[in-house]
Order: structure tokens, then sequence, then C-alpha cells
């Protein structure tokens, strides 16, 4: 018994000081890319490198800001379609779930299946026609293609709420039916208020997909004053590849900065919601 | 169908109706034109016009086209099993219920946030092979070693060779497990704790916990992981396409299906060819989930079977 406590010791020990390595090599990335963003040029070229800049060089930020074009502007547009996709997903994801839970109508089992296999579709499969239709619509080159769909119910986010509209008691609605609320009022009134933190995950998740897409807005934009973040420093890092680093460094600090944020500051409810996605059913 | 039926019918539909809007539109209509423009030749500036088999004919006979599905299944046959080991152990080494264990579960979380975009220029960066932090943190290492054995070996220089660039985007794939790290973590709160107490009772030690126990338990969430994983490395397309500026790296190294596609529909402009490509990418997706799925069936355990 005693050795037995002796081993789980040790076993203890040595699984701590491989989390405390592990977790040094997975933030060194992060230190090293704010460390490069704060060097001047040379200083990114002496070998070997040091962790900490002899100058630190702030002006990297600003520079990395005008370099890039027009920065402010490729902010403006990320956040205007982080905000048309959060509102199109949550309203549209939400309608769907609701009918796909709350609701017993013949062969809705079947149609949630269809709903699944969709989410095994690679997007580069479809999107030469879907480049097409949007063409025919006359979309190409401005933000409609990045944001309509959003408004169609993406499958992914439809399951997440209805895996979760189906953890609410069923009686809240029958008692809600016999008093006569109609079943758009008992989504309104019952189901949504009751779903918040769900409803915040969908949201969370599709503010990621948006800030970080890069297919999407490289095919669909077509002028440099409609880029987000994502291509704008695409671009930015295609003309000074190899060269800059101390300013592609500060630039991809600066894109990655407003992701973190969000997720500090909504940490529990984002990673609760991932944990729901481990697909258990 | 009684009224009532009839009536949840209309209301239930009503409900779904922009799900179904955006599955006939952006699903169907997209999956059936693509097999259509598959057989035609399309510029997407002019109508297409029908040519039969000769996309696909041209695609068997084109050397660049099996050069991308060879790259694009080498990064997967190596990704998908690496990141499952990796995000796996990563788990069940959190589930040890240590001090600062939400501390390192966010630590090992924080990568996989990271934009494509970011990920791909601050990689490019990591695997510089003079100026970068891996080559720097290997070169002591290889230092080591040739003093022992006097060799004059050196880390490669990972994007610029075409025998090392698709590791270089293997690696940094890896950095990103964290968001199957929680998956798993969560799926390991479920594992019941009784089976692990009568398991010592009976002397098991934490191999023997972790194979008869843990792994059964997972093996679902697993499984779903990894089908997800596959889908997602066949379509392998930002990264590369960003770290290379928007090539396909040394000797078409980091030419990936995805990139193939994108290039003949995008810089070509022949887009019946992409979506000949495409077909076959969708294609070898659904042949390999049929088979990870026929080839899982007796290893998954679910509850209550």
């Amino acid at each position: 018994m005693k050795q037995t406590r002796e081993n789980n010791r040790f076993l203890n020990l040595l699984v701590f000081a491989v989390l405390v390595l592990a977790g040094i090599a997975f933030l060194a990335p992060f230190a090293w890319m704010v460390s490069t963003s704060l060097k001047p040029l040379g200083e990114t070229m002496t070998l070997p490198p040091r962790w900490i800049p002899g100058t630190i060089q702030w002006r990297n930020y600003p520079d990395a800001i005008a370099a890039m074009g027009d920065f402010w502007r490729y902010t403006g547009n990320t956040v205007f379609l982080c905000a048309m996709t959060v509102a199109g997903t949550v309203a549209s994801s939400a309608l769907a779930a609701y009918g796909f839970s709350r609701i017993e109508w013949r062969g809705r089992d079947t149609v949630f299946l269809v709903l699944l296999a969709t989410m095994m579709i690679p997007f580069p499969v479809i999107m030469v026609p879907i480049y097409s239709l949007f063409k025919s619509l006359g979309w190409i080159g401005g933000f409609k293609p990045l944001w309509v769909p959003s408004f169609l119910a993406g499958a992914f986010n439809v399951f997440l709420l209805r895996q979760f509209f189906l953890t609410l008691p069923k009686d809240m609605s029958e008692a809600a039916r016999i008093d006569g609320c109609s079943e758009i009022q008992i989504f309104f009134r019952i189901i949504l208020p009751l779903s918040k933190p769900a409803l915040l995950v969908v949201a969370l998740f599709q503010f990621m997909a948006t800030w970080n897409d890069f297919l999407g807005p490289l095919i669909f934009l077509t002028e440099q004053k409609h880029f987000t973040l994502a291509l704008g420093l695409q671009s930015f890092q295609s003309q000074n590849g190899g060269t800059a680093w101390h300013q592609l460094m500060a630039a991809s600090t600066l894109v990655v900065l407003p992701v973190m944020a969000v997720f500090f500051f909504t940490q529990r409810a984002f990673v609760e919601g991932i944990a729901s996605t481990g697909g258990k059913n | 169908m009684t009224n009532g039926d009839k009536h949840n019918l209309r209301v239930g539909l009503l409900f779904i109706s922009p799900w179904i809007l955006g599955f006939l539109a952006l699903c169907v209509y997209p999956l059936l034109s693509s097999l259509f423009y598959s057989m035609c030749d399309y510029s997407a500036l002019s109508p297409a016009v029908f040519v039969g088999s000769q996309n696909y004919r041209d695609m068997f006979a084109d050397a660049i086209f099996w050069k991308s599905v060879y790259n694009t299944i080498f990064f997967a046959a190596f990704a998908i099993p690496l990141g499952l080991v990796m995000s796996l152990s990563l788990a069940i080494l959190l589930n040890f219920d240590l001090p600062g264990k939400g501390i390192f579960r966010t630590v090992f979380f924080l990568p996989s946030l990271v934009p494509m975009v970011c990920l791909a220029v601050l990689w490019q960066w990591m695997l510089n092979g003079d100026l970068g932090l891996v080559n720097n943190t290997l070169k002591p290492a290889f230092g080591a070693v040739n003093a022992l054995i006097g060799t004059h070996l050196s880390p490669p220089n990972w994007l610029q060779e075409a025998a090392y660039a698709k590791w270089g985007i293997i690696f940094t794939g890896l950095w990103g497990v964290g968001h199957a790290v929680v998956i798993y973590l969560a799926g390991l709160q479920g594992v019941p704790r009784h089976l692990y107490e009568s398991a010592e009772i009976d002397g098991a030690n934490f191999w023997h916990k972790t194979w008869h126990i843990t792994l059964p338990v997972l093996s679902p969430v697993i499984y779903f992981n990894t089908i997800m994983g596959l889908i997602g490395s066949f379509q392998v397309f930002a990264v590369p396409y960003v770290m290379t500026g928007g090539g396909d790296g040394p000797e078409r190294s980091l030419l990936f299906m995805a990139t193939y596609l994108y290039q003949n529909a995008f810089d070509y402009w022949n887009m019946g060819y992409a979506c000949a490509i495409g077909v076959a990418l969708f294609l070898l997706i659904l042949a390999l989930t049929c088979a990870a799925t026929k080839l899982s069936e007796h290893h998954i355990h679910y509850e209550g079977k």
C-alpha cells in the first residue's frame, strides 16, 4: 500500500513536469511573436536570437498599421461582417433548432439526419457553383456573399442549439400551449430567455469564424477597400514575406489580440461550448 | 394525418425554413451544379459548354493533380494520428487533478484561437531556416549529436525544402490541438469513477486503466473527432497558401487538392476542371469516412450497449 502511494506521488510529479514543459512549448510561439514585434529590424537577424529586445521599438506597431494599407478600414469591415453574421446565425439557427426540437412533426428526425450529413460537405467542393451563383446575383466584390448565407442557418449551429433545446423540460411548453400561446410566442417568451448561454456560445463561435475566415474573403472580395483584417494581413505578408518580420509580427499581434480579449472575457461559456461539441450522441 | 399533425408539420417546416432555403441554395444546388460543371468547359465568364468526361480524363493524366492527391494524403496521414495522440495524451495528463489544471487547459487551448492567416505568418517566421525559433532550439541538440558521433547534421530549412515543407505545415497544425484537448477532457469527466476504483482494487496500474477504461469510454468522442479531423485535413488550404505567398511551395510540395482546385478556378478560370477536382475530393473524403466507420465499428463502445 505504501509503495503504491510513493508510486503515485512520483507519477504525479512526472505528469506535472511534462505539463510544464508542454505549457512552455505552447506559449513560446506567442512570446516569440510579441518579442519579434518589438525589435528593430536589425535585431530580428541577430544570432542567437534574444528573447528580450535590446531596444524596445514600439514604433513597429504604427509602422505596421501604416504599411498594411488601410488597417482601420479592414478593421471596420471585419467588425461589420462579424456583427452581421453573428446576428444572422443566432436568429436563423435558433428558429431552425426550435423546429427540430420543440415541435413534433412527421419526418423531422429524418430531415435532421440530412442536416447532419451536410456538415460533411467540404467548402472547396461547392465554392465554384456558389461563386457563380453570387456572380449572377451581382454580389461578387461586395460584402453580401460573406454575410447573407449566415441568415440561412448553418448546420453546425442548428445542431448545437437543438441539443440544448432538447434539455429544456417539455411541460413548460405544454403549459404555455394550454394557455393558448402560439409556437412563436413560446419560442420568444420561454425558450430564448432560457437559452442565453447556448446562444452566447453560437454567437462566439460565429464571431471567431468570421474574424478568422480567409478563403471566403479571398474569393469573394476584389477591391482593397473591402478587405478584412485576415485578407489585409495576407496581402501585407505576400508583399513583405521574408523581410519585415518585426512589422509582420506586430500586424499579427494586432489581428490576434481582439480574439484573445473576447476569449478571456467569455472563457467559461467558450470552453463549455466546445466541450459540448464532442459528439457523444 | 389529423388536423393537429398537419398544423405541426406546417409550423415545424416554417421554423426550419431558413435552413431549408440554405440547404437548397448552398448545398443541393452547388453539389449538383458542381457535378454538372465538372463535365463542362466553363470559365464563369462565358456560358458552360458540355464536354462529357474530358475533364476527368485530363485529370487522370495530369501529374500535377496526382501530386496534389499525394501531398494531401501525406498531410492527413501524419497530421490526424499525431494530432490524436497529442491531444489525447494532454487530456489524460490534465485529468490527473494537479494544481494549475485550469491554467494548463487555457495555455493548451489558446493557440487554437489564432486566426489561420496569423498562424501561417507566425509559423513561417518560427520555421525560418536561420533565424527561426524552431531551428535555434534544435541547433544545440544537433550540435551535441554531431560532437558525439562526428557528423555534420543541421536542422532543415523547413519551408524551403521540398522534403520537409509538409512537416512544417503538420507542426503548425499540431500547435492547434487544444481544441480537441478540451473536447477529450470533457469526455473524460464522463468516465464513471467507480470503474477506476474497482480496477484499482484488482491491482490495475495507470496503463491498464488508460487502455481498458479511459480509451473505450472515450471511443465515440475519438471517432467523431477523427472524422471531423479527416474532413478538415483534406481541405487544408489557408496555411500553406499564406506561407508560400499564394503559391504552392518548392517543387509543388505544398500543392494540396484544395490549392490546386483554387488555382484552377481562380487563377486559370478553368472552373470545369476545378469542379472535377472538387468531385474527386468529395468522393475521396466520403470513401475514407466510410472506411473509417467500417473499421472502427467493433472498437467503439456506446454507453448502454
